[in-house]
């Protein structure tokens, strides 16, 4: 375990959290032959193929649409970051192992089998360069969902020990210790005592009952701990029982991002059972995108059975609070602009939610020009943003971003994901960007009336 | 003769079987995945709906991307719809038609099947173009995509070489020069029988792949 710590350290200083830029890059795990390697990725492609996915593995056209739905394309012009493929390996397999007509394919050789050395080529491109932000599914005329595909793709590639570096550490460390970047249960037991006592905030641990369970993203207890504390205040103010569990307080899910179907139900097994623990009647996730697929879409069929309470997007508590007169706001008499984060706008549904608590800020909200489902992703999304070998290919991406939100004259700039605005802030720092991310959450704490 | 009456009967009857037995085998096959049953609570139950408004929504291009796919999807459209007007709107087309199942309607004017048939050569002719020249397409294009436009225009192009009489004239039953109706014929055969295989299958495909989204989407509350 030190072994794997001290060649993974984690690194806490930079803008980004991830760990420390390797100086040999390891993007091979374990010490399996080819062929088995091979066999393990579509063992594992091929096995969670769904109806669903067996059907847009079919429908395919190749008209391209999707690339110019793709931030990577647009900015880079370069034609391999076309999303759909990004899944050539795992189309040819599936045409190849799986589909209807496998065995003409396979009689006649009209698909040669997928090698370990094409996974390989494949890997920068299904996890350096897509942030399964699902935009090409909004241009895709035949509906196709490929950000699932992707996703689906990252278990066969995980299986094959064919994950980038850094992603595989922080999620193996996840999975280890709880968090994938140290906050460990007595790092959050630490934090909460001296945010306590430093913001003077009751932030109860570990209660025996309570009707919500708070959790957070290891980028917020690192990097963003006022959003422990905005979190506290606005519960305490609308008058909840509420608590944090150290046993179920983690919502990144590392496991879902590197592709490891068993690290992703260790990690939403925790929330589960903790909420189920406190009987809570609601499960609040943090302002973290893809905790919210991970538990909202997610968490019900690793459980194998309807979850016994709610979950709510921290976004939809407060809109929820918001409407229902137990969270009451102050006006605040400025522009803004809200950049969505794509896991819980686009892919979530949630578009709503984030502009109801704006609204009742009374805040002037200038959309971006692409906005809510069809808004453009920071670039860091799908772990891309803990690959340092991405870098480059993410600040093409983030140019985007920059543009649109200046374009906006907003004066101030929110999101409701922790892991946008570590994009953005490293993003910031690249750049030297005269705008700073800001947290819904915090917002809304700061002008909490009362 | 011989070879028209070859055309006309057991070629089309076997790519009639071919057509609909391929595309039945394509369906089972994606069909008899299992489906995993979704225990998430969801935003919204009406799920059929979603399937019926992606596939209705998803005909034309959200606004963002309009300047990127205008011209793609104009041309689409007008080759889809040229190749729609000229197959069941040519007056012996109907009578073809007509033949095989008994149904019949007006045929549409002969302007309107030159204008059809302009669209659809100036329409496949830009797609081969495109998928030869743009970087994304060339990347993506294998045998299926050069194949599948073969035996798309294949027909147009055959179907060229028979037109002997007014646009709007009845042709005989027995044409004057079987042969080349024979191979008119056997081209479109070619097609029902390459349809279930390749992309083609896009013509089914397109209502399944958009419905399962599109419930999906309508489940989580997420915009189509």
């Amino acid at each position: 375990v030190s072994d794997i710590d001290a060649q993974h350290p984690v690194d806490l200083e930079s803008k980004r959290f991830s760990i420390r830029k390797p100086a040999v890059r390891c993007d091979k795990q374990g010490e399996q032959p080819d062929a088995e390697r091979l066999q393990a990725a579509m063992q594992a492609f091929v096995k969670d193929m769904g109806r669903a996915a067996a059907v847009y593995m079919e429908s395919c056209i190749h008209c391209g649409n999707c690339a110019e739905a793709c931030h990577f394309y647009v900015q880079t012009g370069d034609p391999k970051y076309t999303p759909i493929w990004k899944l050539e390996p795992f189309k040819q397999a599936y045409k190849r192992e799986a589909g209807p007509f496998a065995w003409l394919y396979r009689a006649l050789n009209l698909k040669h089998p997928v090698t370990v050395g094409e996974l390989e080529e494949w890997q920068s491109l299904l996890y350096d360069s897509c942030t399964v932000c699902g935009r090409c599914t909004m241009i895709c005329p035949m509906g196709i969902d490929i950000a699932s595909l992707i996703s689906q793709a990252r278990h066969g590639m995980f299986a094959a020990g064919l994950v980038p570096h850094e992603l595989w550490a922080v999620a193996e460390r996840a999975e280890r210790e709880g968090s994938p970047l140290g906050a460990t249960p007595k790092v959050l037991k630490e934090r909460v005592e001296w945010l306590a006592d430093d913001y003077e905030v009751e932030v109860p641990l570990d209660r025996a009952e309570a009707e919500v369970l708070v959790t957070f993203s290891s980028i917020e207890i690192m990097k963003y701990p006022e959003s422990l504390v905005a979190t506290a205040k606005i519960l305490n103010h609308a008058g909840y029982a509420w608590t944090l569990s150290t046993k179920g307080y983690e919502a990144t899910n590392f496991g879902l991002l590197s592709g490891n179907a068993a690290w992703q139900r260790d990690m939403t097994m925790k929330l589960i059972d903790a909420a189920v623990a406190c009987k809570a009647k609601v499960l609040v996730l943090p302002e973290c995108g893809h905790a919210y697929t991970g538990l909202r879409w997610m968490g019900a069929n690793i459980y194998g059975k309807p979850l016994p309470f709610r979950v709510l997007h921290i976004s939809e508590f407060l809109a929820e609070n918001v409407q229902n007169g137990r969270i009451k706001v102050k006006q605040v008499p400025k522009s803004l602009t809200f950049h969505d984060p794509c896991q819980v706008s686009r892919r979530g549904g949630a578009v709503g939610a984030p502009r109801v608590v704006l609204q009742a800020l009374g805040v002037e909200l200038r959309e971006t020009r692409d906005h809510g489902s069809l808004n453009w992703c920071c670039g860091g999304g799908g772990g891309v943003v803990t690959i340092h070998r991405a870098d480059e290919l993410r600040y093409r991406a983030f140019e985007i971003k920059m543009k649109q939100l200046d374009a906006t004259g907003a004066e101030l700039t929110v999101t409701s994901c922790a892991n946008c605005r570590q994009t953005f802030d490293d993003g910031q720092a690249h750049f030297k960007w005269g705008r700073t991310m800001g947290s819904l959450l915090e917002l809304v704490a700061e002008n909490l009336q009362g | 003769v011989a070879l028209l009456d070859i055309a006309r009967g057991p070629a089309l009857w076997a790519s009639l079987a071919m057509c609909f037995v391929g595309i039945a085998w394509r369906l089972w096959g994606i069909l008899r995945r299992p489906v995993k049953p979704d225990w998430s609570m969801p935003r919204s139950t009406a799920t059929t709906a979603g399937a019926l408004r992606m596939i209705v929504r998803r005909m034309w291009h959200h606004e963002t991307f309009r300047e990127r796919t205008l011209l793609s999807s104009v041309n689409a459209y007008a080759y889809h719809i040229g190749l729609a007007v000229v197959f069941f709107g040519f007056l012996p087309h109907i009578g073809f038609i007509r033949r095989l199942t008994g149904l019949s309607w007006p045929a549409v004017p002969g302007w309107l099947f030159i204008v059809a048939v302009g669209a659809v050569f100036v329409g496949l002719g830009w797609v081969l173009i495109a998928r030869l020249s743009n970087p994304v397409l060339k990347l993506l294009s294998n045998f299926d995509d050069y194949f599948s436009w073969v035996v798309t225009i294949l027909p147009m192009v055959t179907g060229m070489a028979v037109i002997s009489l007014a646009l709007d004239q009845p042709y005989p039953a027995q044409p004057l020069n079987p042969v080349p109706v024979a191979i008119h014929l056997l081209s479109l055969e070619l097609l029902l029988v390459w349809l279930p295989f390749g992309k083609l299958s896009h013509a089914f495909l397109v209502f399944v792949s958009r419905g399962y989204t599109g419930a999906a989407f309508a489940r989580k509350g997420a915009e189509l």
